[in-house]
């Protein structure tokens, strides 16, 4: 052990003062007290460092020693970091259980990634070949699902003069680059500052749609691989369970989970349920893709504060090897809270709500490692980090200033309410308040990649629940009465856009994800149903017969038809048309056909419930 | 170690003491404060700054003097001595014995504070625990190891409903043993001495450790009162193998006190002057419900907190419910009806219920029963208020019908008698009758072979 450099002289909650330290710099890490807890200068006044500490700081006192250790907080990136469970500073709990039990005890020193595990690293870079920082040396099958591409670190350029094949671990020499500056040897593994965004060679505005398998999100307000969305609301109107849906669902190539100060027994869903669920698009496990952060609401506030970091540095590094990274903040309102805590305690001018006058800009800066980049290195790569938070505003008043702060950077908005909650409308997002910047854009793919009229549909589909809203003033004012039958048909669209396409659940085996084309086949299916009775009603068809016909019924199942029976979408919107002509033709209800639509719907209810 | 003892106060402000020319004070530790007339309180250290020391008394300060007041430091912080003999016994909100009985004989001396479980060695709650209570079992399930709490509001009968629970749901299978932890805060003596007769009667006491601050005790040893009774709790499940279910009132109260303290240290003060901590305080006591993978025992946790106004978005209720696996509402207006339990289950909600019922743990109609309960009341509590508002007229047939199931519903699944404990096939037969006021069309979240098989035929 190194000897002692300082001396605490203050301690309150998190926060330590300490003298004595030589050359302290912002953001060093520090050891703290003979325990040698983790610990970060977050300011300097003279020779005293105030030092925030990442683990309880009971039983410290003045004349306690303290260590510096020259360096900023950083990440351990290299193979090793999928499957993962992380607390905020990259402590393996899952290891550290092992090694001190059920409860996390303090001053535990661990590693990042596994020291004695082999991995097998395959070259691909040649010997000679120039190469400059982010290129790729070589390969290692970190799991099923994930190809690790270990890369010339940051800062390194040359020949390769060396390059191994064969099993090594993570601090193994694998190449031997020659500089100006004479031979590097490389490993497996990096460090990078949490603080400090890694390098890339510039940014792209976003375009392709992270498809998250939600109906209401996918369609109404997409969200762009590099894009940024925020997800505000009260408790219990869905947060989490939209952030766990988009982990398992979305299209993306890894997966970064930052449960910061929320729920213990939400880690352990993510961790008991994962291994068991199959990646739609890999057919693995979703845990060969998943990176998790868990610093839930009862350990340290201060790693909290630094847990949305260390998930943001791993996402960044999985993204320069050309991959689609989608990274939850599970909840970021924690995240700021402790950035408040520690300011307090620091005695910082308080801004709005107690809350330091910096947090627009943390928010922003963190919010700005989002985003589609060309990859550094000398070949043409893409990579991209989407990020996703959640706001937890108190008592769900959006005008808080955490939410405030973000709805200024992020370009997408899902909006929840309880209201909808209540009436287990789920998820519970608020169609008339979110919002999609990336709209637009990805609109336009939809064209080739899912139908033509897709859009339109979608802009139809908003207009309906638009006039629903105004409609239902009205019924609210007079009463159901006052509408005509085109109003009313108008209203019962948009119940059936609601509940048949909107609602989806979370918990339902075949529900929870549907894919582009299934989303637009049922959006499809529910706007004809509209648009044909009110052709129907314009005909004098009356109104009852029109939304009472027995087709809803098959409407209604129709989001438990399963994905590789999707034709049978495009059946049973045919047979609407034809329901509705008939309807028109005052021609008595085919018996067969409707028949045979109730029978089929009745079947696919059955097989749904089977499921459970 | 020797024990030093100052006599260097130099400020009391508020709980507050400021002892200055102190050596070697840690953060946390535990503190005496000897008043003048000779009696010993507690404290513990909340800052320590070169030789200045922060220490937050845990009685009531009157009587203390600059001059005349010794300060010891005890060089450990808060502990609760433990053994099997805590079970039916009674202590006060520091943890000192006050049923008359011999002090403890420990076995342990754990730290109140406790540490946090690592998140890798949880286990999923997922047994559900029968209340014998509709309006919680058949739709907003309690499971072992869950947090769920009472949000209520003044005069409203969560005692008696707590109490209810507490008594209903200790049928377990044979090999397991159970016990309560109760903490009381701040409450009257009368609601105190009602859970203590509760126990008695019920013979629940000898399963039972009771941690208890009155109204009139000192406010700022409610700060400790839970951290003494989860202390208590962790040992008999994760020590002994015990379920334990710790009932905690009155949180309100609890945090009133924290708020008293940052008040005292000029903190700058979060929403309504709650600290901004509150949330991560709050945390560190509801977090320590749970399962740990390979223990017998459980935490489950019922805090109960009455709410300031009855206003659910003021920080306590609304930051327990950032927190907590759900909460169960108490509605004024139910209350008022004379409906009891007066629970308000639309804004209810038990966030593990997909994990605790069905097939092989409940029945396997239950969850979609209860969604389709839900949603109809919804449906019916909504033309309820548009009738409020433009008269019965303007509803239509199926409103009137979704109005007089959600009357019915009141009536008959929520209230229910304060000793009527009902077994889960009851709630659900009860559910399932009262869907039969509705048309069959309307029944979506209930699938047709389990209306066939549950609901009684009528002809
Ligand atoms: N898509 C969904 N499908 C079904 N139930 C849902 C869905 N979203 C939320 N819920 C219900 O709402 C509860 C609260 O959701 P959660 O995401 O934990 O809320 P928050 O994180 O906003 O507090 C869940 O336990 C679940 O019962
Ligand atoms: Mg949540």
């Amino acid at each position: 052990m190194e000897d002692s450099t300082g001396q605490i002289v203050k301690v309150a909650g998190p926060l330590v003062v300490g003298a004595g330290l030589p050359e302290p710099r912002m953001y060093d890490l520090v050891r703290v007290g003979s325990q040698r807890l983790m610990g970060e200068i977050i300011e300097l006044r003279g020779d005293l460092a105030s030092i925030q500490v990442y683990e309880e700081t009971g039983g410290l006192g003045p004349g306690d020693p303290l260590f510096g250790t020259g360096g900023a907080l950083s990440v351990e990136l290299g193979p090793g970091l999928i499957e993962s469970v992380y607390d905020g500073v990259q402590r393996p709990l899952d290891v550290i259980r092992s090694a001190t039990g059920d409860f996390i005890a303090r001053g535990v020193e661990m590693p990042g990634l596994d020291r004695e595990k082999g991995w097998e690293f395959v070259p691909v870079a040649k010997v000679g070949q120039e190469v400059a920082a982010g290129d790729v040396l070589g390969t290692v099958q970190e799991t099923k699902s994930v190809e690790h591409r270990v890369m010339v670190p940051p800062g390194v350029s040359g020949k390769v003069a060396e390059v191994m094949q064969g099993s090594f671990r993570v601090t193994d020499v694998v190449a031997v680059i020659s500089g100006a500056e004479g031979d590097t040897e490389v490993t497996m593994m990096q460090r990078w500052p949490v603080r400090m965004p890694r390098p890339h060679n510039g940014k792209r505005a976003p375009r392709d749609q992270l498809v998250t398998g939600q109906r209401v999100i996918d369609t109404l307000f997409p969200i762009a691989k590099g894009g940024t969305a925020c997800v505000p609301g009260p408790f219990g109107s869905g947060k989490t369970v939209i952030q766990h849906a988009i982990a398992k669902w979305a299209n993306a190539d890894i997966i970064l989970f930052v449960g910061c100060g929320e729920r213990g027994n939400e880690m352990t869903e993510v961790l008991l349920e994962f291994p068991e669920l199959i990646d739609p698009y890999s057919g693995e496990p979703l845990t060969k893709r998943t990176v998790l952060i868990a610093n839930t609401s009862n350990m340290p506030v201060a790693a909290r504060e630094a847990s949305v970091y260390t998930g943001i540095t791993i996402a960044e590094y999985f993204r320069d090897m050309g991959y689609h990274v989608a990274l939850q903040a599970d909840s970021t309102s924690r995240w700021a809270e402790a950035l408040r805590e520690i300011s307090g305690r620091l005695q910082e001018m308080p801004g709005e709500e107690g809350f330091p006058a910096y947090l627009g800009t943390r928010l922003a800066s963190f919010y700005e490692r989002a985003g589609l980049a060309r990859c550094a290195g000398t070949e043409e790569r893409t990579g991209s980090v989407t990020i996703v938070g959640s706001v937890s505003p108190p008592g769900g008043d959006l005008s808080e200033p955490v939410t405030q702060a973000t709805l200024r950077v992020v370009k997408v908005f899902w909006g929840l309410e309880d209201r909808l909650a209540f009436r287990r409308h789920f998820p519970a997002i608020n169609w008339l308040i979110s919002y999609s910047l990336y709209l637009g854009e990805i609109e336009k793919r939809w064209n080739e990649e899912v139908a033509g009229d897709f859009h339109r549909l979608r802009s139809e589909a908003m207009s309906v629940l638009q006039r629903e809203a105004e409609l239902e003033e009205i019924v609210r004012l007079i009463g159901v009465e006052a509408l005509s039958p085109a109003e009313r048909l108008v209203m019962e669209t948009a119940k059936s856009i609601r509940e048949d396409f909107l609602q989806q659940n979370a918990f339902d085996e075949i529900d929870a994800f549907s894919s582009l084309r299934k989303q637009y086949l049922l959006l499809k299916l529910v706007m004809t149903f509209g648009s044909e009775a009110g052709k129907a009603l314009e005909a004098g068809a009356g109104i009852k017969e029109v939304i009472g016909h027995p087709m809803r019924e098959s409407i209604a199942s129709a989001k438990y038809t399963p994905e590789e029976d999707l034709e049978e979408l495009e059946a049973l919107i045919a047979e609407v048309e034809e329901a509705m002509k008939l309807v028109v033709e005052g021609v008595v209800h085919d018996h067969e056909l409707t028949e045979s639509a109730a029978g089929r719907a009745r079947e696919k209810v059955k097989k749904v419930f089977d499921t459970y | 170690m020797s024990i030093k003892e100052y006599l260097t106060v130099r400020e009391i402000i508020g709980p507050l003491l400021l002892v200055d020319d102190v050596e070697g004070a840690k953060y946390g530790e535990l503190v005496e404060i000897e008043f003048p007339d000779g009696s010993v309180g507690t404290g513990n250290v909340l800052e320590v700054s070169g030789r200045k020391v922060l220490v937050q008394c845990f009685e009531d300060t009157r009587g203390l003097s600059i001059g005349k007041t010794r300060i010891r430091f005890r060089g450990r912080g808060m502990e609760l001595p433990v053994s099997r003999d805590i079970l039916g016994r009674v202590f006060g909100g520091l943890g000192d014995p006050i049923d008359g009985g011999p002090e403890i004989i420990a076995t342990k001396r754990l730290d109140v504070n406790g540490n946090p479980i690592n998140p890798t060695a949880r286990d999923y709650p997922s047994d559900f625990i029968q209340t014998g209570v509709s309006a919680i079992d058949g739709l907003n399930p309690l499971v072992r190891g869950q947090k769920l709490p009472i949000f209520s509001g003044s005069g409203l009968p969560h005692s008696r409903l707590a109490a209810q629970i507490a008594r209903q749901s200790a049928v377990l299978r044979k090999e397991e043993e159970f016990s309560v932890v109760f903490a009381a805060m701040g409450i009257t003596f009368e609601e105190a001495n009602y859970f203590i007769e509760e126990f008695r009667k019920t013979a629940a006491i000898e399963r039972s450790v009771l941690f208890v601050n009155l109204a009139d005790d000192p406010a700022m040893e409610r700060i400790a009162t839970p951290r003494m009774a989860l202390t208590a709790a962790e040992y008999l499940a994760f020590d002994l193998g015990m379920h334990v279910l710790v009932i905690m009132t009155d949180m309100t109260y609890y945090c009133e006190a924290l708020r008293e303290v940052s008040a005292a240290r000029k903190e700058v003060p979060g929403r309504r002057g709650y600290p901004g901590y509150l949330y991560t305080d709050l945390a560190m006591l509801y977090e320590r419900a749970g399962r740990i993978k390979g223990a017998k025992g459980s935490i489950t946790q019922i805090p109960i907190l009455t709410m300031p106004e009855d206003d659910k978005t003021h920080p306590i209720p609304d930051l327990t419910g950032y927190i907590t696996e759900g909460q169960i509402m108490l509605s004024r207006e139910l209350h008022r009806r004379d409906i009891y339990p007066p629970i308000d289950v639309l804004p209810s909600l038990s966030r593990l219920k997909e994990k605790g019922i069905g097939e092989g743990r409940t029945r396997e109609d239950h969850s979609n029963l209860s969604n389709q309960l839900f949603s109809a009341y919804a449906r019916g509590k909504e033309a309820k208020e548009l009738a409020v508002i433009l008269g019965e007229s303007a509803l239509t047939e199926e409103d009137k019908m979704f109005a007089s199931f959600s009357d019915e519903f009141e009536r008959e699944f929520i209230r229910q008698g304060e000793f009527e404990n009902r077994t889960m096939d009851f709630t659900l037969s009860v559910g399932w009758d009262l869907l039969r006021l509705l048309p069959r069309a309307e029944l979506k979240r209930v699938k047709p072979e389990q209306i066939q098989k549950y609901m009684k035929q009528v002809d």
